[in-house]
């Protein structure tokens, strides 16, 4: 970042919100009464395992909640991690006698390690790469608890695990595992909330635009991925320790599919939804236990469980409750700004804020984008034109990254940009929009907009606390008309409106350049004069921008400057009515006579 | 050189069937963009169907054959209707989800029906085969061999050579504009469910004399094709074919030379180590850049 001249930072305004601990003490008191009652109440043997079993399996399900409901991606080997621990505590404790809690963190850690390469070696590539490949794992591990009889006993399993001196008898290690229950499952409950929680929704409802606002995808996903390990591998360490045996057979595919089943049942977007499918999925069998007669017959009715759920009930029981929730949240008064939306953008000093020279992009024979020159001057507005196949929006995606560029040099502000993924740019001070429209549309408004004010070197948001976010969030949508529906869900405002957010969203990270890629698009007469002013007042706070439009009347109006291109060339270049009178672009708009 | 020409032999047998199996799953992926994890299961009760009727209804082999393809064309009828047409417009993850859910429910009511007692399958030949040379020739492999071969031919000649394979190929590119120009996209996409299906039970007919008919067989054969897919390039025809054949004598030296064991282990590394050095597969996945 280049130093900040005359703009100095602005400090985040100091809103002190009530310590989070003292705002959830309900959760916590709560979750004391249920360690209490699980330490004092007299259980019988029976309802004992069915609670332990319970309780483990709850925090094996978080995992998948961070991993499926957070981030969307799927893990088919949460028994494996599961095992992972479950075997570190067994063997740790029962062949090797060591401390337990040394070998609870272990297998947590073995876990998180495999979970994390696993993930690197899988996450870049599309979704059915990670089904398999964890499907593959799984059977891996599975091979080698069966098999590597020195180290697993092979079949026969570990018996005589330890528990820690201090929980002995079950009934206090139960109270120990609920306890347990209760730290994760809050954990879980605030990660969405957390930059990483944030950044791990915005991958899951759109990973492009998750890229150009800021977030690595494919470390976000190994964060998600290794988190879901380790929960599993931590569960399974607790579980080991309450059973006191583990086998191989109990942690095999069809666990796996008993775990992803928990978690659709109950909603996997929540730690709530996951506790409750999980329990209802453990207590149900109990219940019917006759099933269990006829081998298969059981898990077949999962297995149709699973499709009902994913065709009738997509989020879960738990996903019912929250929309009704979301909806009533909408209605609850948006925070008002606190002041109008400034755009500072950052400066090197230079006259140029994005120089392109010989940029070149080639699928395979054809040139989309051939040796194409562009400087965009500071503080105006300059267009990119051509007629459709001329390489205007390829151009815009090797600019922000989501293209490598085949040859050609990209400076930003002074700073080489060209070989960085795009997070990397937009950390650089790049903000784009789409021509199709790309929001977080399981998200409302403002939360968007938090996602783009969030963009790694902002300047404006301080050290970036809750409060400051929230404010640049609103102040951007206020910016642009949006303010009092801020806590809507996405897909409840028009058309003209997202395109209006996904602007907001760029803004609140205060660029140093704006991409805006057919922002006219779509739009009615009405709505592109909005759009005409909104273009007007960003530039008046000095912000650069760069537009892509086939309005010739918005973009002449607007645009200072206009580079025109035609089957991957540049054409023509200069100052706006000039080059729309030159020879050149009206043959290649009007065609030859 | 005796015991590898014989290990090659069996490797390449055993590879055709997970190149079967591999077709099908690139046949269904390519139309609908959606990876079934029941393909395997398709192999598996086909095998069932077989014993059924072959060995417990003492049927004749090939009137058993005929009614296990037949069962399979429906079972991949009532598979799109029930698991993927009510999904086909959501993303991709609900429909992975829904396709191993039904994988769970296919091998788990064959287990309630028929119970967990590995069942044995007739070759399909009564001679057990021919020696060549220093290599033992076993007749079932060659029949697997020889119709690999075949429905590779016929695949080429199908999607190349025909309006129907023209039509069910324009589908897969584009939906949007094959519906426009008159193909009834819902019925190509029940069409390709239908020959998957198939092409799933002939592999699982074929391999079953050399293995034990088990609800097991299912999920690893699908395991391996998929490796397979991947390892040749995920969505290319050619890619399925030799992705397959490679797994096949991969794991069959891995078990003579390393560990017996770990026999279905090996395919899982070959794949991991692929997703690592060469993730776009032998032949390069077949995905367009989009923005």
């Amino acid at each position: 970042m280049s130093a900040p001249s005359d703009n100095m930072t602005i400090p985040a305004p100091v809103v002190r919100s009530r310590p989070l601990l003292l705002r959830h003490l309900p959760y916590f008191t709560c979750a004391a009464i249920l360690v209490a009652l699980a330490a004092g109440m007299q259980f019988d043997g029976y309802v004992l395992n069915v609670l332990m079993q319970a309780t483990t399996f709850s925090i094996a399900v978080f995992g998948l909640c961070v991993v499926l409901g957070l981030c969307g991606q799927i893990n088919l080997a949460q028994a494996a991690f599961f095992g992972f621990g479950a075997y570190a505590v067994g063997i740790g404790t029962a062949d090797l006698h060591m401390n337990y809690w040394l070998c609870l963190v272990a297998g947590a850690l073995i876990a998180l390690a495999a979970g994390a390469l696993l993930g690197m070696s899988t996450l870049r590539l599309g979704g059915h790469y990670l089904a398999m490949v964890t499907i593959s794992f799984q059977e891996i591990v599975t091979l080698v608890m069966i098999n590597d009889v020195g180290l697993t006993h092979g079949p026969d399993g570990v018996p005589n695990i330890g528990r820690p001196g201090l929980f002995q008898s079950s009934q206090s290690y139960l109270a120990f595992c609920v306890a347990m229950l209760a730290i994760v499952g809050y954990l879980v409950w605030h990660l969405p909330d957390t930059r990483l929680g944030r950044a791990m929704r915005a991958v899951r409802d759109n990973e492009l635009a998750a890229g150009v606002n800021g977030i690595d995808v494919f470390r976000t996903k190994i964060y998600a991925f290794a988190l879901c390990a380790a929960l599993g591998g931590l569960a399974g360490g607790l579980f080991a320790g309450g059973f006191a045996y583990v086998s191989p057979d109990q942690f095999t595919f069809n666990d796996s599919i008993v775990f992803l089943t928990m978690s659709l049942l109950g909603g996997s977007a929540s730690p709530i939804g996951s506790a409750i499918g999980t329990g209802l999925l453990i207590l149900i069998p109990e219940w019917l236990r006759f099933l269990k007669s006829v081998p298969g017959l059981y898990l077949a009715i999962y297995g149709l469980f699973v499709i009902l759920i994913i065709r009738f009930m997509p989020d879960g029981i738990w996903g019912f409750v929250t929309v009704a929730y979301e909806r009533w949240r909408a209605k609850t008064k948006a925070p008002a700004p606190s002041s109008p939306l400034k755009l500072m953008p950052a400066t090197a000093g230079g006259d140029i804020v994005l120089e392109v020279t010989g940029l070149s992009k080639h699928f395979g024979g054809l040139k989309a984008v051939d040796g194409v020159d562009i400087q965009v001057k500071r503080g105006g507005v300059h267009a990119l034109i051509g007629p459709n196949g001329s390489g205007k929006t390829t151009t815009l995606n090797v600019l922000s990254g989501l293209y490598k560029a085949t040859a050609g040099k990209i400076l930003l502000d002074g700073t080489d940009i060209t070989h960085m993924p795009p997070h990397q740019r937009t950390a650089a001070g790049l903000g784009r929009t789409f021509q199709n429209i790309r929001l977080f549309r399981s998200m409302t408004a403002l939360e968007n907009v938090e996602i783009g004010a969030e963009r790694p070197g902002n300047r404006m948001i301080g050290s970036g606390g809750d409060v400051a976010l929230t404010g640049r969030a609103v102040e951007a949508l206020n910016f642009v008309g949006l303010g009092s529906r801020a806590n809507e869900l996405i897909s409840s405002f028009s058309y003209g409106h997202q395109r209006l957010i996904e602007i907001a969203r760029a803004l609140a990270a205060n660029p140093t350049l704006l991409l805006l890629d057919e922002p006219a698009a779509g739009l009615n007469s009405t709505e592109k004069l909005e759009l005409h002013e909104l273009l007007k007042r960003i530039a008046a706070q000095g912000l650069t921008i760069l537009i892509i439009d086939h309005d010739m009347t918005l973009v002449s109006e607007a645009a200072q400057h206009i580079t025109v291109l035609n089957f991957g060339r540049r054409i023509a270049d200069g100052e706006s009515m000039a080059v729309l009178r030159h020879p050149d672009v009206v043959s290649a708009y009007l065609g030859n006579e | 050189m005796d015991l590898f020409l014989q290990l090659l032999f069996t490797g390449i047998g055993i590879g055709a069937v997970y190149a079967l199996v591999a077709l099908g799953f690139v046949l269904i992926f390519r139309a609908t963009n959606v990876v079934n994890f029941a393909q395997g299961e398709f192999s598996m009760v086909a095998a069932y169907l077989m014993v059924v009727f072959s060995v417990d209804l003492g049927w004749p082999y090939w009137l058993s054959f005929l009614i296990a393809l037949a069962g399979m064309a429906l079972l991949g009828v009532v598979f799109n209707l029930g698991v993927y047409y009510p999904l086909r417009h959501r993303s991709f993850l609900p429909v992975i989800i829904a396709t191993i859910g039904a994988s769970i429910l296919l091998d788990n009511s064959v287990l309630a029906i028929y119970g967990p007692q590995p069942q044995v399958l007739q070759g399909w030949f009564d001679t057990p085969g021919i020696q060549l040379g220093p290599v033992y020739l076993d007749s079932q492999y060659l029949l697997i061999i020889a119709v690999t071969i075949a429905l590779v031919f016929f695949n080429y000649w199908f999607f190349e050579h025909t309006m129907l394979g023209k039509k069910l190929q324009a589908t897969s590119q584009d939906k949007e504009m094959a519906s426009l120009l008159g193909i009834s996209v819902s019925s190509m996409i029940m069409l390709t469910f239908i020959y998957s299906a198939i092409l799933g039970g002939l592999a699982g007919v074929l391999v079953a004399p050399v293995l034990f008919v088990s609800i097991q067989m299912g999920s690893t054969i699908a395991l391996k094709a998929f490796a397979a897919t991947i390892i040749g390039g995920f969505g290319d025809v050619a890619g399925a074919i030799i992705g397959g054949l490679a797994i096949g004598v991969i794991e069959t030296f891995g078990a003579a030379y390393i560990s017996v064991p770990y026999k279905d282990g090996f395919a899982f590394l070959v794949l991991i180590l692929f997703l690592i050095f060469r993730p776009q597969g032998i032949f390069g996945e077949r995905v367009a850049e989009k923005a």
